[in-house]
């Protein structure tokens, strides 16, 4: 019989429905397990009091989303004494659903960071090597679920935040098309970027959290009012015929070795059932980088205005209105927070806005082309999460671009706005997990559940081992 | 290159203070970056339009209702300082 951390959400829920398993049971079990080994990693900043609920599967979330009468602070000194006011539209389903939230995850601060280093309270480390990052910036979310500290987890994704992490972890990390799930409730950091996702240790998990979280909402004026189809009957085993592109500017220079290998053997494994696989280019790749670093953090900048010691959050009192605003700030935000509101500020200030902003929109306008272009002739798209498994802890920390370019894989994905998935596809010779990434056509979650199901179904073993963290 | 100048003028915009020492820090950390973002000028973006957003064709306008939602006093306990149902800040107008 498996202890209960071994089973993932769906199978709790199961056991908990058959009556072998007690709601108050699964939450002292995980609430025993993160007093014991999450001060190896660091990944939650907050654990809740048991609270009965209809399912009592318990669930952790990112701590940028809301959730009402919770301690709210996106790792940032200048929130660190918030308490949300209203849920956010997937905490409210969260909780229709009748799952147990069980508290809240570590993160880059305002989500602005690769590794969850940058956090307010301390970094997140990586399950798998105690000196390695999680990866971020839902790097407490990933790696919460990785040691299984929890069945599941929500995070955001604007750059790569959840995909990357979850790829540096060894689980399943979804980010839905953009606008597929409400961002009501979301701490903005990227509005034009900016998606919720779940961080599931399987794919019938990531399907089951999907369903409960994607939809139209009013109270979100991007929410995409599209037909969501149920993911659960994407759970099946089928990709005969299904054309896979590998786009060859994704296997260039400064792609790890092992990670190459392990993607490779992904696309032999989903041609040996069935799918054909070709060569594509999305010829724009090079720039996504630069234009992403232009577009997010110019729309940070705009967004982290509200941050000025007014109507919420930290103030360093000042009699001069101005001077309060701005040591407010200075004392309020880390250094990677004011390296982006600078760059932000700077691509929109007048005299550089044509040649930094409004160029960098341009070209996200090629790269969105380059996927269109590509899907005309593939179903889907294939690629490494991210060019190297987890790095040092400190090995970039001064190094902000070198940082930047570990997001080189997932960054376009945002930029166009379509769904993408990572998931587990093997472990390097220092046993550190390898994520392959999943890029699908807008609004066709369904077919990345599908694919990545059917890889799962004969790969299980690596979405099944567990970080040794002090287990018998 | 950015200058301490720019920088100044920067952080002037942002409204954040910042000392001498992080002047030529995030200067130079910014050179950098911005010089990575140089490899932009290569892209011939003649005749294209920008992306503002994806999938959003138009804006989605709703009627302007006012709900009524009980929640001042939720928002007030967050306000670093307050008196009676009001945010405090310091005098702005002598």
């Amino acid at each position: 019989m498996k202890k209960i951390f071994q089973l993932g959400g769906l199978q709790i829920l199961k056991e908990i429905e058959k009556g072998n398993l007690s709601k108050e049971e699964v939450y002292h079990h995980f609430k025993e397990r993160i007093e014991r080994i999450d001060p190896l990693i660091n990944s939650f900043i907050e654990v809740y009091d048991y609270q009965s609920t209809q399912k009592g599967v318990p669930l952790a979330v990112k701590d940028n989303i809301c959730i009402q009468g919770k301690r709210i602070s996106c790792a940032s000194r200048i929130l660190s004494s918030h308490i949300a006011v209203y849920d956010a539209t997937v905490i409210r389903k969260i909780k229709q659903e009748g799952l147990l939230i069980l508290g809240t995850t570590n993160m880059d601060e305002f989500a602005f960071g690769s590794s969850c280093e940058n956090s307010c309270y301390y970094p997140t480390k990586n399950p798998w090597n105690l000196g390695k990052v999680a990866g971020g910036s839902s790097g407490g979310s990933a790696a919460a679920v990785a040691a299984r500290l929890v069945p599941f987890a929500l995070g955001s994704d604007t750059g790569g935040s959840i995909r990357q992490p979850a790829a540096f972890c060894g689980v399943v990390g979804f980010k839905p098309t953009y606008g597929r799930v409400s961002r009501f409730g979301l701490v903005a950091f990227g509005s034009s970027l900016d998606q919720i996702g779940p961080i599931t240790t399987n794919f019938s998990d990531c399907a089951y959290l999907l369903n409960i979280i994607c939809g139209f909402d009013e109270g979100d004026s991007t929410s995409a009012n599209i037909e969501v189809s149920d993911f659960k009957k994407a759970l099946i085993e089928d990709v005969r015929g299904l054309k896979i592109g590998i786009p060859q500017e994704y296997f260039q220079e400064g792609l790890d070795e092992e990670v190459r290998e392990a993607v490779f053997e992904v696309a032999k494994s989903l041609e040996k059932k069935g799918a054909k696989i070709s060569e594509i280019s999305l010829p724009h790749s090079q720039y996504a980088v630069a234009t992403y670093y232009i577009i997010a953090c110019s729309e940070a900048s705009s967004n982290l205005q509200r941050f000025d010691g007014i109507k919420y959050g930290y103030r360093k009192d000042n009699k001069d209105l101005l001077d309060l605003y701005k040591e407010t700030r200075e004392e309020g935000f880390g250094v990677e927070v004011k390296r982006r509101v600078f760059l932000g500020t700077y691509s929109l200030a007048s005299g550089y806005y044509d040649d930094y902003y409004l160029r960098a929109l341009k070209v996200r306008t090629l790269i969105r082309k380059d996927f269109e272009k590509a899907f005309s002739c593939v179903d889907i798209i294939l690629t490494p999460t991210s060019p190297t498994p987890a790095f040092g802890l400190g090995e970039k920390i001064e190094d902000p671009l070198g940082m930047y370019l570990s997001d080189i894989y997932t960054v376009s994905v945002n930029l166009a706005g379509v769904p993408a998935v990572s998931f587990p596809c093997g472990f390097t010779k220092e046993d550190l997990p390898v994520g392959a990434q999943l890029i699908g056509r807008p609004f066709e979650e369904a077919m990345l559940v599908k694919v990545g199901y059917t890889y799962e179904n004969s790969h299980k073993d690596f979405f099944e081992k567990i970080p040794p963290l002090g287990d018998g | 290159m950015i200058t301490p100048q720019i920088v100044e003028y920067v952080a002037k915009l942002a409204r954040i203070k910042i000392s001498e020492e992080e002047k030529e820090f995030l200067g130079k950390q910014l050179g950098r970056i911005l010089e990575y973002i140089e490899k932009l000028k290569e892209v011939n973006i003649e005749g294209i339009e920008p992306t503002r957003g994806v999938f959003l064709r138009e804006n989605r306008m709703r009627e302007d209702i006012p709900h009524k939602r009980e929640i001042f006093k939720d928002i007030l306990k967050n306000a670093p300082q307050k008196e009676n149902n009001y945010f405090k800040v310091p005098k702005v107008v002598e």
